[in-house]
């Protein structure tokens, strides 16, 4: 239940600009894959093309291809919902439909393209998929409440609980602990590293000890200046990016003499 | 360096907040000045008509038969209104905001507007002297076909001025109020809502029933609500359109009368308890716009626990 990607000269435009230039990157299946770099680099951008989310976004579009085990993302008579249903995606801020009870979200995926479900596979599936989140335990008795009433981390919990009960090959995630606090931050990392048995994880941070503390692999991305293209600098081992990177903009930005 | 004390400093901006609150206060209490002489002059008036012996008034059998044929034209003709322009309103707006290219959708919309700038009396005069003509071979064949429903009893109308046809200008002129509000709400949800729905492999229609619709909601209601409100207390175009009589059930013969219009028509020639008579039946009109909002409030506060307001 989970497969590698491969992108092969990926170039982003919005409009006429290009946002990020000819990207080849692997990611490995079952691992988690960081994305790191500064703000406006185009790492976020980067990401959701490969789950074609970039779409969403007006006058954005791609050139290069996007392999999932071997099947390019972007060829002909490729639909959208099919791939986005395939690799699910986390967000910046913890987005639970609002007027949906808990046990409603984490189905939310799963009910769509009109399919039936009954309600004893819908509570293994609710029961299974929060546990998979780490958040069964504090939210099992009040199934029904509305999502919108959990603390920041654990409607964060609750989007991850429901991307994985749609069991997708691949979950994008972008900065999915930028709006919370500490300890919540290390629940959602831990849940990550639980994650990479059975998903294909790839997160963007601004936060490099996190990249540190979760990924198997990190990527660097950067920008020229104002105006100029994101680039990927750098692919490699997590412990090699941070101790011993090949390129001397990759070892000043992790080591904070960037700029 | 000396240090601010941190009493109360009398500055402009200090004045400015007393200004303003004041502005503010004033305001507020003349909406409720307002509201409350209306409703007292409402009151006042209509005592006599409600407190004469029932053969003074019009008819002869008391004001309460007076106007309880009229209420239910009203309801009526306000019921047809929303039934027709809601899904076209709504379908309208998602089309707007959601599906149309950006150049069209905002064509569409000053269009859409635009059928609100157009003054009700025009509305009544192309119901009266084109639409009700138009529409009266359909309503032929409705009593023809589906006679043995009571609301398409024969014999149709011949002119066409019907109840349904005052539903139907209805319609169209609360159409514009109920696009725009909706659009508007539309428009407003929250793009990380509309990207969650989209990001769990959710086609277009299926993102608007998860996020949009559920968060506009309220909204839909609210915009409803005001439409209804125009729908209750339109007078010129039900006046122009409707050939109105007594309460009918069939939609499609003339007779049936609103309140607004039957005031319109019967003011400029009334006199004593029979003004009376109208106020009151003005009074009706205004608690049933007033019970109208407050049902709408209570549906909205009802799902407040889940409108993502928390």
């Amino acid at each position: 239940m989970s497969k590698r990607i491969d992108v092969k000269d990926l170039n982003v435009y919005y409009g006429d600009f290009l946002a990020v230039e000819d990207v080849t990157i692997n990611i490995e299946a079952k691992s988690v894959t960081a994305f790191i770099g500064p703000s406006g680099c185009g790492k976020s951008t980067f990401l959701r093309t490969l789950n074609r989310m970039h779409e969403v976004l007006p006058g954005a579009r791609v050139e290069g291809e996007v392999l999932l085990d071997g099947d390019n993302l972007y060829g002909p008579g490729v639909d959208p919902v099919t791939v986005r249903s395939q690799i699910g995606m986390v967000f910046q801020r913890p987005n639970p439909f609002p007027t949906m009870s808990i046990r409603d979200n984490v189905l939310a995926g799963v009910k769509l393209n009109n399919k039936k479900i009954s309600k004893g596979e819908a509570d293994v599936l609710v029961e299974r998929s929060l546990k998979g989140a780490n958040l069964w335990n504090e939210v099992k008795d009040r199934l029904d409440k509305p999502g919108s009433g959990l603390s920041g981390g654990q409607q964060q919990r609750l989007c991850i609980a429901r991307a994985i009960a749609v069991e997708p090959q691949v979950i994008l995630m972008d900065e999915p602990c930028s709006a919370l606090d500490p300890i919540s931050t290390l629940a959602i990392e831990d849940l990550i590293n639980e994650l990479k048995d059975q998903y294909t994880v790839v997160i963007v941070t601004h936060n490099m000890q996190q990249a540190a503390r979760v990924s198997d692999r990190t990527a660097f991305f950067n920008i020229a200046g104002t105006g100029k293209p994101g680039k990927l600098i750098e692919v490699g081992n997590t412990h090699t990016i941070f101790s011993n990177p090949t390129q001397k903009a990759t070892e000043d930005y992790v080591s904070g003499r960037f700029g | 360096m000396t240090a601010t004390p941190l009493t109360r400093t009398q500055g402009a901006g200090r004045a400015g907040d007393k200004i303003f609150s004041g502005a503010a206060l004033a305001a507020g209490c003349l909406i409720l000045a307002v509201l409350f002489g209306v409703a007292l002059f409402l009151v006042v008036q209509a005592i006599p008509a409600l407190t004469a012996p029932a053969a003074e008034i019009q008819g002869g059998a008391g004001f309460f038969a007076y106007i309880w044929p009229i209420v239910i034209g009203t309801l009526i003709a306000a019921v047809i209104a929303l039934v027709i322009a809601t899904p076209i309103a709504i379908g309208v707006a998602l089309f707007i905001s959601h599906f149309a290219p950006r150049g069209l959708a905002a064509g569409l919309g000053y269009v859409v507007d635009l059928l609100a700038a157009i003054p009700s009396v025009v509305y009544g005069a192309w119901g009266a002297t084109f639409l009700a003509g138009q529409i009266s071979p359909a309503y032929n064949w409705l009593a023809q076909n589906m006679g043995w429903l009571p609301i398409f009893q024969g014999p149709a109308s011949a002119t066409g001025k019907t109840i349904l046809t005052a539903g139907i200008v209805l319609a169209v002129m609360v159409l514009p109020i109920i696009t725009s509000l909706s659009r508007e709400i539309f428009l407003q949800t929250p793009k990380l809502h509309e990207e969650a729905a989209l990001a769990l492999g959710a086609t277009r229609w299926e993102m608007i029933k998860m996020s949009v619709l559920p968060f506009a909601r309220p909204g839909i209601i609210s915009a409803v609500m005001l439409g209804l409100g125009r729908a209750l207390g339109e007078t010129m175009a039900v006046a122009l359109v409707l050939s109105s009589g007594a309460l009918t059930a069939s939609l499609i013969q003339s007779g049936n009368q609103t309140i607004a219009a039957e005031i319109a028509l019967n003011f400029p020639e009334a006199s004593g308890l029979k003004v009376s008579t109208l106020i009151a039946a003005g009074l009706v009109l205004f608690i049933i716009t007033l019970a109208v909002n407050m049902i709408a409030r209570w549906i909205i506060t009802r799902h407040k626990e889940f409108s993502g307001a928390n």
